[in-house]
């Protein structure tokens, strides 16, 4: 990280410092006003999208945890309706334990995806005019997305009553999945959705895609 | 055989499993990372219990939230108690929820539509008692 007080410098020379290292300081001082320009940019942004919670980076059950406290805090101060605070939650909790175990723990550096040894993901959620979106992404295996687009299209054709139907069969007759979901869970965020799932795939290598998620809950 | 007690935690429910009087109580939120691990203990505390029930079993469970991947653990919960029902002995399910919860409300009514033991539905005030 670049310091943003460049008052300090090591060499405490004050006005007899180098030209050289004049060079070097003048330069921490303009990218350390480039980066607090495009912090408060960010911050405009965010804002201006009523984003509420974002995180990228590595996922571990500890960080779930914090983020869904800091989700429930927020919730209480801005929705009223106990049912939608449910059904926000709710989808933030599957989604966010989506991104933890359906995971191929990959992350790209300059351009390129290398492994790394937790899962990554990317998450925000933010208030939209009709009620809130919940908006998740994470690298996945390549092998195994058209699987994913066949169960998402499915729940997708589907209207609320078969989509309960589809449900109980799958909680009644699936199998445990490694993880103990068995492919209830996108069930499971559909309905509490309401809606459809809009979902997209970025191939990325051969064996690697970023799959998108965008989960809106309305009122 | 000794009653199974487990505090709850934000992410994992209370526990009572009484082995005396037949009550078993499931309170809180059931959203572990990993409900396997967390369920087995419970499934195993059933099995033995099946094996010399008391003549009525009452289950009461009251979850505020609980994840797919708990959804199947505590189906098996109740297949457990489907045998012991099976066996000749008394066993309901007291499904609480809260009063505007009908998510909470249809997860009791889609459970009671694969388990044979007859569910109630219980409708509870707000927990929390928080503004209307």
């Amino acid at each position: 990280m670049e310091r943003v007080d460049n008052s300090v410098d090591n060499s405490g020379g004050g006005p007899g410092v180098s030209p050289a290292l004049g060079g070097v300081l003048c330069g921490i001082v303009i990218s350390s006003i480039l980066m607090l320009h495009s912090i408060h940019d960010l911050y405009d942004e965010l804002e201006r999208k009523r984003v509420m919670l974002t995180f990228q980076g590595p996922l571990s059950a500890e960080l779930i945890s914090a983020l869904l406290g800091a989700m429930e805090r927020r919730m209480e101060g801005i929705e009223q309706d106990p049912r939608i605070r449910r059904r926000v939650f709710n989808v933030v909790m599957e989604c966010l334990q989506n991104l933890f175990h359906h995971n191929n723990n990959r992350i790209v550096q300059g351009g390129r995806t290398m492994s790394t040894d937790e899962p990554h993901g990317v998450v925000m959620i933010a208030q939209t005019t009709q009620g809130y979106q919940v908006l998740t992404g994470n690298f996945m295996a390549e092998g195994d997305v058209e699987r994913l687009k066949g169960h998402l299209d499915r729940i997708n054709s589907l209207p609320p009553e078969q989509l309960r139907e589809l449900y109980r069969e799958t909680l009644a007759n699936g199998t445990y999945s490694a993880k103990g979901g068995g492919g209830l869970g996108m069930i499971d965020i559909a309905r509490k959705s309401g809606g459809k799932l809009e979902y997209g795939f970025v191939p990325y290598d051969k064996d690697n895609a970023f799959f998108s998620l965008n989960v809106n809950v309305t009122n | 055989m000794s009653a199974l007690l487990l505090e709850g935690t934000p992410k994992t429910p209370t526990v009572n499993f009484d082995p005396e009087t037949g009550f078993l109580e499931l309170k809180g939120r059931s959203i572990p990372e990993n409900s396997i691990d967390f369920y087995k203990p419970l499934i195993d505390w059933l099995d033995k219990y099946g094996r010399s029930p008391r003549p009525k079993t009452a289950l009461h469970v009251q979850l505020e939230y609980f994840n797919t991947s708990s959804s199947k653990c505590i189906l098996d919960l109740f297949k457990k108690l489907e045998g012991v029902r099976a066996t000749g002995n008394e066993v309901t399910v007291l499904w609480h929820y809260e009063a505007d919860d009908e998510d909470m409300l249809e997860a009791g009514e889609d459970y009671a539509g694969i388990i044979n033991i007859p569910f109630k539905m219980i409708q509870i005030e707000e927990v929390d008692g928080g503004e209307a």
